[in-house]
């Protein structure tokens, strides 16, 4: 009775076309011609901003200033991270920044005031913005209320929280050296070769036996040659970015020597591959883009899509609290201005500018990173130019506002072009 | 037909109301494996509203679902699709972002452990476009927003046939397809019948419908004026049906025999 067409095997056994290099690049430029530019905004950005701070200030290009990158960008890096789940699903989260801050807080509260260990505060910083995420998000899917109204809402909420925890505004120092640790900290030489060594050893492995696989079951992969490239490239840029980090970069080593890669840039390596698999490789990823793309026809298909808002939003304010840690060990403490500000805004700036859409359905956790270093570089390089905040402030903005330009007209032209 | 085989699935008096429009009154329905089942009426006579109360989109208001004799309660897609009643909607309901593979087999991945198992759905999604004959989709990999109206028609079909489905359920699949798609698509409509699906065709084409149908169903207003073999009606019955309710000793009974159905969204 229940009949599955069978099927013609001679129609499944035609060989996929193979795909030359050529054709690969062809199939690319015509993607992006098409209005599915993915990161190249940013990595072009990138490229851009880093050639024209090393020609005004060759200070910028010092092994010194590239360290510094890393600890100045790594907690806005987090938190958009976070954000590209609740961007994904068509939602906003404005309480991702004070909700670092309230996380900070209570971090900074159980070590320095209660004496806990740093690893029970650390799981309670965490575990609170798991809460938070889940009040959030049951409000919006649940009650129903828009998701702009709710975090705004708790925007403000949560900045009093954070002058309350903090009995009005008094600033708590953090001096857990492992808490510290996390911001401040350098692996040693060594280990930062064998953890470049085994993050190219594990990627080429996935890589080549992903393309052996399917290739062995006659399904259409990219050709070997851009594996090996993709493979190639990650090893060169590791490579040179460990060995810029190992070089010493302190002015008088007689004093101290500072030299390796920063302990933060393994935790965001660490964070940005397991987001990247839990989106591209596991039912649940699949489901948070699809509630993106058409909420309707993920409900069709059975997705219990309220369950899904609210786990965006319950990842997005944990990873916020993992922000707020990294920046309350960067400062070596907590003040009501932490998580707040421009936060927020840098966060959600550097998930837009790396490719992530405000209209839901599209991203990846490595938009977070690209989009977490051009911000970074913008702020490092025009404080290294002496611009006034005023200033700063002004061109992050124009920088928000132009990747959403970008964003909102590769999606015109995508829908133009039938490529929607 | 001649062996008048029992019905597959069998709705018993129907009833569904939004607030205070009742789109559905009393409809009975049946629907026979191995036969195309046509379903019409006009624009808002409520042939959509009917097959979301089949697959669980809408709750009904009362009435008694039978499926294989058995009554039995759909309260959630998920309910109907483990019935094997599949829907292909008038909006197509796929995802734009996600690929024809993905869209194929969405809420219902294949996974090996907890990661998905992207080379048997992909090996899967191509043996039942090619079972169902489909050449027209080019790359398995491409985003459903790069598809045009028939490719991505044949998707949604595609997607409802995957799954071993008894039932499956056509909204409006040739609206807004050119006549070569529509072809294509009632000759897929027939073949599934063929191989023993119960297939319901729904549309308000008497071209489409008489070419395939074994059976056409005809909604008024909300409630079922008929449901006769195609063989002992003809086009100008059928259009009398959807547009009057009633043809000759068929259909709903005369006007004016005490209650006015005025409600149906006809109102004044
Ligand atoms: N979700 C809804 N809420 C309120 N009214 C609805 C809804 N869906 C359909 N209707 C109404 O029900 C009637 C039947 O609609 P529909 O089932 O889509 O008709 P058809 O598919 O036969 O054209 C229409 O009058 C329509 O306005
Ligand atoms: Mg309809």
């Amino acid at each position: 009775m229940s009949t599955h067409i069978e099927a013609t095997p001679a129609v499944k056994t035609v060989p996929p076309p193979a795909v030359s290099l050529g054709g690969h690049v062809r199939g690319y430029l015509a993607r992006v011609r098409g209005g599915d530019i993915g990161s190249l905004p940013a990595v072009l950005g990138l490229l851009v901003l880093c050639v024209v701070f090393s020609i005004v200030r060759p200070t910028f290009f010092s092994p010194g200033n590239f360290a510094n990158l890393f600890s100045q960008g790594a907690a806005v890096t987090l938190i958009a991270m976070g954000l590209v789940f609740v961007l994904l699903v068509g939602e906003i989260d404005l309480s991702a920044g004070f909700t670092s801050g309230v996380c900070a807080s209570v971090l900074a509260i159980l070590l320095a005031t209660y004496g806990f260990p740093w690893y029970i505060a650390v799981a309670a910083a965490v575990l609170a913005g798991t809460v938070i995420g889940a009040v959030l998000g049951f409000l919006v899917a649940k009650v129903g209320i828009p998701s702009f109204v709710v975090t705004l809402a708790a925007f403000l909420a949560f900045q009093g929280v954070v002058l309350l925890l903090l009995k009005e505004g008094t600033n708590i120092t953090v001096s857990d050296s492992v808490v510290v640790a996390i911001s401040n900290r350098n692996l040693p030489p060594v280990l930062g070769w064998v953890l470049a060594a085994v993050a190219v050893a594990a990627y080429a492995a996935v890589q080549l036996n992903r393309f052996r696989r399917r290739t062995g079951r006659g399904l259409a992969t990219d050709p070997l040659v851009v594996v090996l490239i993709r493979i190639g490239a990650l090893a060169v840029a590791l490579g040179a970015a460990v060995y810029v980090l190992n070089v010493e970069r302190s002015l008088n080593t007689l004093i101290a020597s500072l030299k390796g890669v920063p302990v933060i840039v393994p935790i965001i390596a660490g964070l940005l591959i397991l987001w990247t698999f839990v989106l591209d490789k596991t039912p649940y990823g699949r489901h948070l883009y699809a509630t993106g793309g058409n909420h309707e026809a993920a409900r069709r298909a059975g997705i219990n899509v309220d369950r899904i808002r609210i786990s965006a939003f319950v990842l997005c304010s944990t990873m916020a609290a993992v922000g707020g840690i990294v920046a309350a060990s960067r400062d070596h403490s907590v003040d009501p201005n932490t998580g707040g500000s421009n936060v927020l805004l840098y966060a959600v700036g550097a998930a837009v500018i790396g490719g992530t859409s405000l209209f839901g359905g599209k991203g990846r956790a490595r938009d977070a990173v690209l989009g977490g270093a051009v911000v970074a570089v913008i702020i490092n390089g025009m404080g290294l130019m002496g611009y006034s905040s005023g200033i700063k402030y002004v061109v992050t903005g124009c920088v928000l506002l132009l990747a959403a330009g970008v964003d909102a007209l590769s999606r015109r032209r995508a829908a133009a072009t039938g490529n929607r | 037909m001649s062996t008048s085989p029992s019905p597959l699935l069998e709705l018993s008096r129907i009833n569904k109301s939004f607030g205070p429009v009742q789109v559905l009154r009393d409809v009975d329905f049946t629907v026979t494996a191995g036969e195309v089942t046509a379903l019409v009426g006009d624009n808002g006579a409520g042939k959509s509203t009917l097959v979301k109360c089949v697959s669980g989109i809408y709750s009904i208001d009362s009435g008694i679902v039978f499926y294989d004799g058995e009554p039995i309660s759909i309260n959630g897609p998920r309910d109907a699709a483990d019935r094997g009643i599949e829907v292909v909607y008038q909006d197509l309901a796929l995802c734009d972002n996600l690929d024809v593979v993905q869209n194929m087999f969405l809420g219902r991945e294949r996974r090996t452990g907890l990661v998905l198992d992207e080379a048997t759905m992909e090996e899967l999604a191509a043996e039942t476009l090619a079972g169902l004959s489909v050449r027209t989709v080019k790359s398995l990999r491409q985003p459903v927003s790069s598809l045009s109206g028939g490719q991505r028609q044949t998707v949604a079909i595609a997607k409802a046939v995957l799954w071993n489905s008894n039932v499956v359920i056509l909204d409006e699949p040739t609206a807004a397809l050119g006549v070569a798609q529509t072809g294509q698509v009632l000759e897929l409509a027939r073949r599934m019948a063929d191989n023993g699906l119960a297939v319901v065709l729904i549309s308000h084409n008497m071209n489409d419908v008489f070419a395939v149908a074994d059976r056409v169903a005809a909604l008024y207003l909300g409630r079922m004026a008929a449901q006769v073999p195609i063989t002992e009606v003809t086009h100008a019955q059928v259009v009398e049906l959807i547009t009057a309710g009633r043809s000759g000793d068929l259909g709903l009974p005369a006007a004016g025999s005490g209650d006015d159905y005025g409600l149906n969204g006809a109102r004044g």
